[in-house]
């Protein structure tokens, strides 16, 4: 099948588009997107929660127009609420249709196994032929999805194809743009490592974090966004259980700014700090260590 | 792709096995395909093909920095990471094996002989480790590997199909249904099901727990290769954390303890068991490693560290975990009590506090960890 091929040709261009779609990755990052895309291979990204792992998947969605599926993995998350399952009420109604009417069940057998009957789910979805560009399949936090249901992922991702017993096999034709993100709460197995390509997503520096803050919360102003990203990068130095992430640097650098505050003080700071930091004990830990001074010395130091 | 790019590659890969890293042969291709799509002008590019298609895990990002550095720079990275100093665990015994108490020698008085064998394991199951000969050692391997540990179940969200259960089975309601003509006569039943629940032993490895620390590595190799895999993990304490589950997974002991060995920096030193229990929770812990899991903790709760520290952290296991069981070797000695200040700081927080000196306590270990009461 002749078809545009519409994957980007350069790093640069992944870099480009992302930033054009309020994502700023670094090199590293750029470059596992654009091998995922042009090899059409699978993207495997890890990192500590709130480094907008999740939100490379949406970005590329917003960025080719393909549709995004995305799949919240749980534990004993299966086959029924990942790929397909039958609308088994409707089938039964079915067979009582049909069986006032006279027919027999052999036939019946034959109409409800019919797509009419069929639920699809993100991974069959993202399988099945469609006019636009290809979906995007976000497959979100699968540590905690448990090893039956990653063998079973890394079985679909090798082929690119599903198959439905009573129907037949579903195979993509251009394979989707596929993204899985894990905490690393436990190792996921290698086999499924393998499939695909791997990067680690790291916190950004201070300019770089300074530059998704004015992208992901406008209305925070230049120096405000410098302040927060000062005062988390003090923040992470305390060693806390829960270091501030960068969505926690946006939600805290949108809340000041909600405040109706262009800077941050040391009184701001604390009536904000539940954005930033989720854990009673450090919360009691960045007070200990006196929230103002860390604040004064953010603020000198953002200069 | 030119051949002398594609014999660049594997050369590059063979390098980074030199240095320890699986690298795969799909890998390698995927690396070269990588290349291909990114070129070879820029260093940039070329290192973050490596990375994105030769590693997989992030404890690997040095030493693909390091070969990296050397392979297309020519020339040494600035940190030299010191050859790994082949460490010996586990039971060094010498080369004098079996016969660790008397063989019957051929003549009729079988039963006498049986009877002091017998007696001599006896002994031995209730001996201290501390007080073991090399060839005690060399029978306690064998005693150890037979402790088969069974962990306790727990229930999962995963519903498998049951004679009776909890939801009705649709799936299999329908296809019921079929063979009698539409009229859903019989009704399959899914319930949940069950799976070991994870077990995680935190070894402390300061010089003072060294030969208890032997015994019970042993201990958790035996687990690790005898239950599902995933549902046993294994760290080391000492000055620093290190997990060990990986090495442990081979088969056979004396090789996984070895390799184990190998990853552990700080043999018998000193611990902070405060200290590194944060590490534990920060990296691993919190995280989900502990989350739902049985912790068992072997150390004598000797720590250096500050005791607040200590039950700070334990308190934050607490609150992941299922169950704290804290082997203590001392808890045996007579007249003792858990006034060591790091013990009486953690005690507050441990589920079930055992013996752990002499195989007979391993014994024990195994009943606490099936779920049974503790002794």
């Amino acid at each position: 099948m002749e078809e545009e091929d519409n994957r980007p040709r350069t790093v640069a261009d992944v870099a480009k588009a992302l930033a054009e779609h309020g994502y700023l990755a670094d090199e590293g990052l750029a470059t596992a997107i654009f091998l995922a895309l042009r090899l059409r291979r699978p993207l495997f990204l890890e990192g500590d929660a709130g480094v907008g792992k999740t939100e490379v998947a949406k970005v590329i969605a917003a960025w080719t127009g393909g549709e995004l599926l995305r799949l919240q993995c749980y534990e004993g998350i299966s086959l029924a609420q990942a790929a397909y399952e039958w609308d088994y009420p409707r089938q039964l109604l079915h067979l009582r249709a049909v069986e006032a009417t006279g027919e027999s069940a052999r036939q019946a057998e034959d109409e409800i196994y019919d797509e009419r009957f069929l639920v699809r789910r993100p991974l069959l979805r993202a399988l099945e032929p469609t006019l636009g560009p290809p979906p995007v399949l976000l497959v979100d936090e699968i540590d905690r999805a448990d090893d039956e249901f990653e063998a079973f992922l890394l079985e679909i991702l090798s082929e690119y194809a599903v198959t439905v017993p009573e129907l037949g096999t579903v195979r993509a034709e251009v394979p989707p743009a596929v993204v899985l993100t894990s905490n690393r709460t436990r190792d996921v197995h290698d086999a499924l490592k393998r499939r695909c390509l791997y990067h680690w997503v790291e916190h950004p520096d201070f300019e770089r974090e300074v530059e998704i803050v004015r992208l992901r919360a406008p209305e925070a102003s230049e120096r405000l966004a410098r302040e927060i990203a000062a005062a988390a990068a003090a923040l992470r130095e305390l060693g806390l259980y829960k270091s501030p992430g960068v969505a926690e640097t946006i939600d805290w650098a949108a809340s000041v700014a909600a405040l109706g505050q262009s800077e941050l003080t040391a009184a701001t700071a604390e009536v904000t700090l539940g954005a930033v930091l989720k854990y009673q004990e450090d919360l009691a830990r960045v007070r200990a260590a006196g929230l103002s001074d860390i604040v004064r010395a953010a603020v000198l130091r953002s200069g | 792709m030119p051949g002398e790019a594609e014999r660049l590659v594997v050369t590059f890969a063979a390098c980074l096995r030199r240095a320890g890293l699986d690298v795969p042969p799909g890998a390698v291709v995927a690396f070269a395909q990588a290349l291909d799509a990114v070129g070879l002008t820029d260093r940039g590019g070329v290192y973050w093909a490596g990375r994105a298609t030769l590693v997989r895990r992030p404890e690997d990002r040095g030493v693909f920095d390091r070969v990296f550095a050397e392979f297309f720079e020519n020339r040494p990275a600035l940190t030299v990471l010191p050859a790994p100093r082949p460490v010996t665990l586990g039971v060094d015994e010498p080369l004098e094996e079996g016969l660790p108490a008397s063989e019957p020698e051929t003549s009729p008085e079988d039963e006498d002989t049986v009877q002091v064998r017998y007696s001599a394991v006896e002994v031995l199951r209730h001996q201290d480790f501390a007080r073991y000969g090399a060839d005690e050692w060399a029978e306690a391997r064998r005693l150890i590997a037979a402790l088969r540990s069974r962990s306790e179940n727990r229930p999962t969200r995963r519903l498998r199909p049951a004679r009776t259960g909890t939801s009705l089975d649709l799936p299999r309601t329908v296809r019921a249904a079929l063979a009698s003509d539409g009229e859903a006569l019989r009704r399959a039943w899914r319930r949940e099901g069950e799976r070991a629940r994870r077990v995680v032993f935190l070894v402390d490895i300061s010089g003072s727990m060294e030969p208890y620390a032997r015994a019970f590595l042993r201990f958790a190799h035996t687990a690790v290769v005898s239950r599902p895999a995933g549902s046993i993990e294994v760290f080391v304490l000492g000055t620093r954390v290190t997990r060990i589950t990986r090495p442990l997974s081979s088969r056979d002991p004396d090789a996984a303890l070895a390799d184990a060995g190998r990853l552990v920096e700080d043999w018998y030193g000193g611990t902070r068991l405060g200290e590194g229990l944060r590490t534990f929770n920060d990296r691993w812990g919190a995280r989900g490693t502990a989350r739902g899991a049985v912790l068992v903790i072997l150390s004598d709760g000797w720590d250096r560290g500050e005791p607040e520290q200590l039950e700070t952290e334990m308190a934050r296991l607490r609150r992941v975990s299922h169950r704290i069981v804290w082997v203590n070797p001392l808890r045996a000695s007579p007249g003792y009590e858990p006034i060591a200040r790091g013990m009486a700081a953690a005690l507050p927080y441990v589920d079930d506090f055992v013996d752990g000196h002499s195989i007979a306590s391993l014994e024990g270990l195994v009943d606490v960890l099936a779920g049974s009461p503790s002794r």
